[in-house]
């Protein structure tokens, strides 16, 4: 890992902690950003960690910016020495893949996909080695993945699969981003899944559609009436496939209040489940089960 | 005290400087994407300078005052009429109970700010008034000015007749010129297009809004060779994904430049070239499609004259108004 340091114009400095994503390049960045909110620095306005980096943002008026550097590059080693574990919870999202929402879709933008002659899950697929789009399916709701930045839009998390390396699924994003992407979608770009929170523009790549709001502005779905976004960086994803009646059983469930995401607390040691990636996932997914 | 609505004109937002605070989760800071014009028209009719009011992208609506107040329009140039008879625009002026104002056809710039005095009253959200269509926060229920909306107004006391000198009217040039302070992922494209970046005339594209604003016309970039990180994506013009700062310019597919501006995504997976400067954010708001525009390469002290000199702008304006 070689950390980067790079002003953003005049209000922002962008901090790459690696090039490639890994849990470690995450925890570090999360690390600096903790610290640098514990610093409580004046001037500082934003600070917003990503995968493998973070952005601060900061008024240059109370702030030079050759002095806000030198302060981020201070907390370097702080982030080194910080314990690689937090608590967290593990949340259930059911996914109804293959849907007709992201289909239509997918297919009003075929020019811009890698495979105009394919949808985006066979691409995925075969590209990843996989006989059909039901494997690759399979593939990516059986293991659990780690929320690695909330953004893009309100809301949306991007999640990175808890497995080995080689075992990733990684798909490019649409050649063009799409203007268009229905709320909800459960997406796929790089090694990254994501969720989107809203209806918008997107370049990743769609599987499927989760009934289940994750941003509400207005504060009415039951889980969400004390903030309105619901995922935060650290939480835990499961993915659970479901079908069109179960879709409709929970959209409904979500509308009249009485839907409960099903969710457990956990603990997160990044150096446990480096060294034990199945043993960890059993018990995270042991305490989903006895939510 | 209200404003009636009887055209919305093509996209008329309420607006105000914006809710910091909320990027980490992906809500941008929005709000005006002129402050500085914004700032005037609240000045010119009494209000806190970051009162909300009405921004109008090239066409500007039709609404009836429901008491006698006082009104100011700012930005872009487009002639202002009070029951069809023209009023000047950058100065306070009197309505009464009743009158209709109405706009012609833009002469110059792309967005005007209407500020009535006691400004608009609307539910703010975490924070702000400032509508962000996309997660649906501020504005009139989350959403853009319609026909038939009633938009309330704060109690006010504005003095008409009061102006900004023609000189404190900041407008972009012809080409209009971004400064661009070059960094984040600079080094992935080849010294020949770092050139050729700042030598084309570009064209603002169509596809210019308050996200942000795509250019064209210039010549498509070329990449400095490497192995893509892991979890970047095949395409060179893909990273880790990553936050994107205000005004950062990404190119996807190494084609089309975009500069994301209020309601900027948050992050994403598209290297970028640099960031245009604070100072010259206002600007791009007032910037048409098609119109030409060239990127002039900074350093980051002269990035902080700029802001300097933006600042003893917005200073005089305040001098002149005071």
């Amino acid at each position: 890992m070689k950390t980067r340091y790079s002003h953003g114009g005049d209000e922002h400095i962008f901090v790459e902690v690696d090039e490639e994503m890994s849990l470690d390049a995450f925890f570090k960045s999360l690390s600096m950003t903790n610290a640098l909110r514990e610093a409580d620095i004046d001037g500082v306005t934003e600070i917003c960690p990503a995968n493998a980096s973070f952005q601060v943002k900061f008024d240059p008026d109370v702030i030079a910016p050759g002095d806000m550097l030198d302060k981020l590059k201070a907390l370097e080693d702080v982030a080194e020495s910080a314990e690689k574990k937090m608590t967290t919870r593990i949340v259930e999202v059911p996914v109804f893949y293959q849907d007709p929402w992201t289909h239509e879709t997918l297919m009003r933008f075929r020019e811009r996909h890698q495979d105009p002659d394919g949808t985006d899950l066979d691409y995925a697929a075969k590209i990843n080695g996989y006989d059909s789009a039901e494997a690759f399916i399979e593939a990516h709701h059986s293991s659990p993945w780690f929320v690695s930045m909330v953004g893009f839009v309100a809301g949306l998390p991007f999640l990175y699969q808890l497995v080995e390396r080689e075992k990733q699924l990684q798909v490019p994003k649409y050649l063009r981003p799409r203007t268009d992407t229905p709320k909800q979608t459960v997406g796929y770009g790089g090694c990254f899944s994501c969720i989107y929170s809203v209806r918008g523009a997107g370049g990743y790549q769609m599987f499927g559609i989760t009934p289940m709001t994750i941003f509400d502005p207005e504060q009415t779905v039951s889980y969400l009436k004390d903030f309105m976004v619901f995922f935060r960086p650290g939480d835990i994803v499961k993915f659970a496939p479901i079908d069109r009646a179960e879709y409709d059983r929970i959209l409904a469930a979500v509308e009249d209040g009485s839907y409960r995401p099903r969710i457990a607390e956990v603990t997160f040691d990044l150096d446990a489940f480096n060294a034990d990636m199945a043993g960890v996932n059993a018990k995270l997914m042991e305490a989903l089960d006895g939510a | 005290m209200a404003l009636e609505i009887r055209k919305p004109g093509l996209l008329t937002t309420i607006q105000d400087l914006g809710r910091p605070g909320y990027f980490h989760l992906g809500i941008p800071v929005g709000g005006a994407m002129d402050r500085l014009a914004l700032r005037a028209a609240n000045r010119l009719v009494g209000n806190d300078e970051g009162a909300a009011a009405l921004e109008a992208v090239f066409m500007g609506p039709e609404f009836t005052v429901t008491e006698d107040t006082v009104l100011a329009v700012t930005g872009g140039e487009m002639p202002i009429k009070l029951d069809g008879e023209p009023v000047q625009t950058w100065t306070s002026f009197a309505a009464k109970k009743g009158q209709v104002v109405s706009f012609g056809y833009l002469s110059e710039g792309a967005r005007i700010y209407i500020a009535v005095a006691g400004g608009i009253a609307t539910e703010a959200k975490l924070g702000s008034r400032a509508t962000y269509a996309i997660g649906a926060l501020g504005g009139v229920d989350g959403r853009a000015v319609a026909a038939g909306d009633v938009l309330p107004v704060g109690e006010g006391d504005g003095i008409a007749g009061r102006t900004v000198p023609e000189a404190l009217r900041r407008r972009p040039g012809q080409p209009a010129e971004l400064r661009v302070l070059p960094g984040l992922y600079w080094h992935r494209i080849t010294e020949a297009s770092q050139k050729a970046f700042f030598e084309d005339e570009w064209k603002v594209a169509p596809e210019a809004d308050r996200m942000g604003y795509r250019f064209r016309g210039g010549r498509p970039v070329d990449f400095v060779e490497r192995e893509q990180p892991f979890g970047a994506g095949s395409d060179p013009s893909n990273i880790v994904d990553g936050c994107y700062p205000y005004g950062s310019i990404q190119v996807p597919g190494g084609t089309e430049p975009i500069v994301l501006h209020r309601d900027a995504v948050s992050g994403g997976g598209y290297f970028m070239i640099g960031a245009v400067i604070s100072a010259d954010m206002d600007l791009i708001g007032q910037l048409q499609p098609n119109v030409p525009v060239r990127f002039r390469q900074v350093d980051m002290d002269q990035a902080l004259d700029a802001r300097r000199a933006r600042q003893s702008t917005l200073d005089e304006i305040r001098a002149a108004l005071a």
